[in-house]
């Protein structure tokens, strides 16, 4: 468990985002591949949607990119010199069992942000996210929805390179997903590269500047999100899009 | 009257009985103290095992567990042996004060501590690994955040640790020797009574212990819960 984030630096030009390249990448499991050959490029401005079935590999692509498991064969590669910042963001957020702040405090102190700059930086998180009135509330007993603006407000704070998000949106109503989709944008305006997996094709529609299309663990199509939903090109994204259900 | 239990465990405590709040005093101290230190190596080597991978791991955590349930009396006889003129602490003189006594409990309190805050915090690893690893933390980064967030459960491992040294009577008997004055305890003060056929004195002492601990529990419990709802 090496470290995997670069140096938090307190003001950084994160313009342009480093490029993620799978060269080959493959991931088995007792001698089951469960994802790949894979290999693409994300060096777009994004963001990046990840689409595709269920048991398709997305997240298993997104772990492996964020280094959380570790390729069988082939190579996950930066543009940066060595990984940039990232973070990622969880389908169900894990949060510390400690009050909202407290887990943002905890999240630079472990980045060596220095002390005295914690406070101030996680309140204005708080705040960007709509959370400052919890800030003391213990972080399990806010909503899901707010569970998850938390975890977002954690990603911003250590102002990452690269964000990753798996289905951050999938047990959220609409409001929610509604708050979610708005700071996944700020992200983005920042100079964040996004990538994000999702099963629903209208978060997609909102969200995607390219779509990887996954299936069957292989990586079936990477285009633009106008070229995927409206002429996509291999027989599963064609289903897919069209509605019918792709196994 | 005289003969009943609770009026002597009564007037023994309303009377300010000096030799009982001596005893009492000892008491606390001798299992507070040896809970405390047993909780300072306990709670970091039980973190460490589950953290880390190391060939013999298995091993560790199988002699962990059975010795939780190490006889007091082959604790306190390692401890005599250890600490008596001969043996290789002999030079200390600690044999038969309240020194030894607390070595004796952090010896049957460590593994407790260690064997459960293990369990405690290798289930919660399982549950924050991921962001863990996203966060960028090394294992002994990890170690402090996991040990704070087990906080409530270990809070109840903390009160068995402490329950199995107040209650213990073996090993404090062996290496405190029961000294009037210097080494009683109320463990081995009822021994003593009882010995000696004075019931209602054993018992009254007995109830005493009792009270104490119910209290200690108590206050653990509800400390336990009013931070439980402020933290969630």
């Amino acid at each position: 468990m090496t470290s995997m984030n670069a140096p938090l630096l307190a003001s950084s030009a994160l313009y342009p985002p480093p490029a993620l390249s799978f060269d080959g990448v493959t991931f088995s499991h007792e001698e089951k591949v469960l994802l790949g050959p894979c290999s693409f490029t994300l060096d777009g401005t994004g963001p990046t949607l990840i689409m595709g079935p269920n048991g398709a590999g997305k997240s298993l692509l997104l772990r492996l990119a964020h280094g959380l498991l570790s390729p069988t064969q082939g190579q996950v590669s930066w543009s940066s010199e060595g990984s940039p910042r990232q973070a990622m963001v969880f389908q169900q957020p894990v949060l510390l069992r400690r009050s909202a702040v407290a887990n943002l405090i905890h999240a630079l102190s472990v980045n060596n942000v220095p002390r005295r700059a914690r406070a101030k930086l996680a309140f204005d998180a708080l705040e960007r996210f709509g959370l400052a009135a919890c800030s003391d509330t213990p972080a399990r007993v806010l909503s899901g929805g707010q569970q998850q603006r938390l975890a977002l407000a954690r990603a911003w704070v250590l102002s990452p390179q690269v964000l990753f998000l798996d289905e951050p949106t999938s047990a959220l109503d609409p409001a929610a997903i509604k708050a979610v989709e708005a700071a996944v944008r700020e992200f983005h305006k920042r100079g964040t590269r996004i990538v994000m997996t999702t099963h629903d094709l209208h978060q997609a529609r909102r969200l995607a500047g390219d779509v990887l299309f996954l299936s069957g663990g292989k990586v079936r199509e990477h285009t633009p999100a106008e070229t995927f939903f409206n002429t996509p090109v291999s027989r599963e994204a064609q289903a897919f899009v069209a509605g019918e259900l792709v196994d | 009257m005289e003969n009943n239990a609770f009026y002597v465990a009564l007037s023994l405590l309303l009377n300010f009985d000096a030799a009982l709040y001596q005893i009492v005093a000892l008491s606390l101290q001798v299992s507070l103290l040896a809970v405390l230190i047993a909780a300072v190596l306990g709670f970091p080597l039980g973190a460490a095992v589950a953290l880390w991978r190391f060939p013999g791991r298995g091993g560790v955590i199988v002699v962990l567990n059975a010795l939780m349930g190490l006889p007091p009396v082959v604790a306190g006889l390692m401890v005599y042996l250890l600490l008596s003129r001969a043996g290789p602490l002999g030079e200390l003189g600690f044999l038969f004060t309240p020194g030894a006594m607390v070595i004796a409990q952090v010896v049957l309190v460590l593994p407790i501590l260690a064997a459960l805050s293990r369990q405690k915090v290798e289930e919660m690893l399982g549950e924050y690994r991921e962001q863990f690893v996203s966060l960028g933390m090394s294992r002994a980064r990890m170690m402090p955040t996991l040990l704070w967030d087990a906080r409530f459960a270990l809070l109840t491992v903390l009160l068995a640790g402490f329950g199995r040294a107040s209650a213990e009577v073996g090993a404090v008997m062996m290496v405190g020797g029961n000294i009037d004055g210097v080494t009683r305890v109320m463990t081995t003060a009822i021994v003593l009574e009882t010995g000696k056929g004075n019931l209602p004195l054993a018992l009254g002492l007995g109830i005493v212990l009792l009270t104490l601990v119910m209290l200690i529990n108590a206050g653990a419990y509800l400390v336990g819960e009013l931070t439980r709802r402020r933290t969630g």
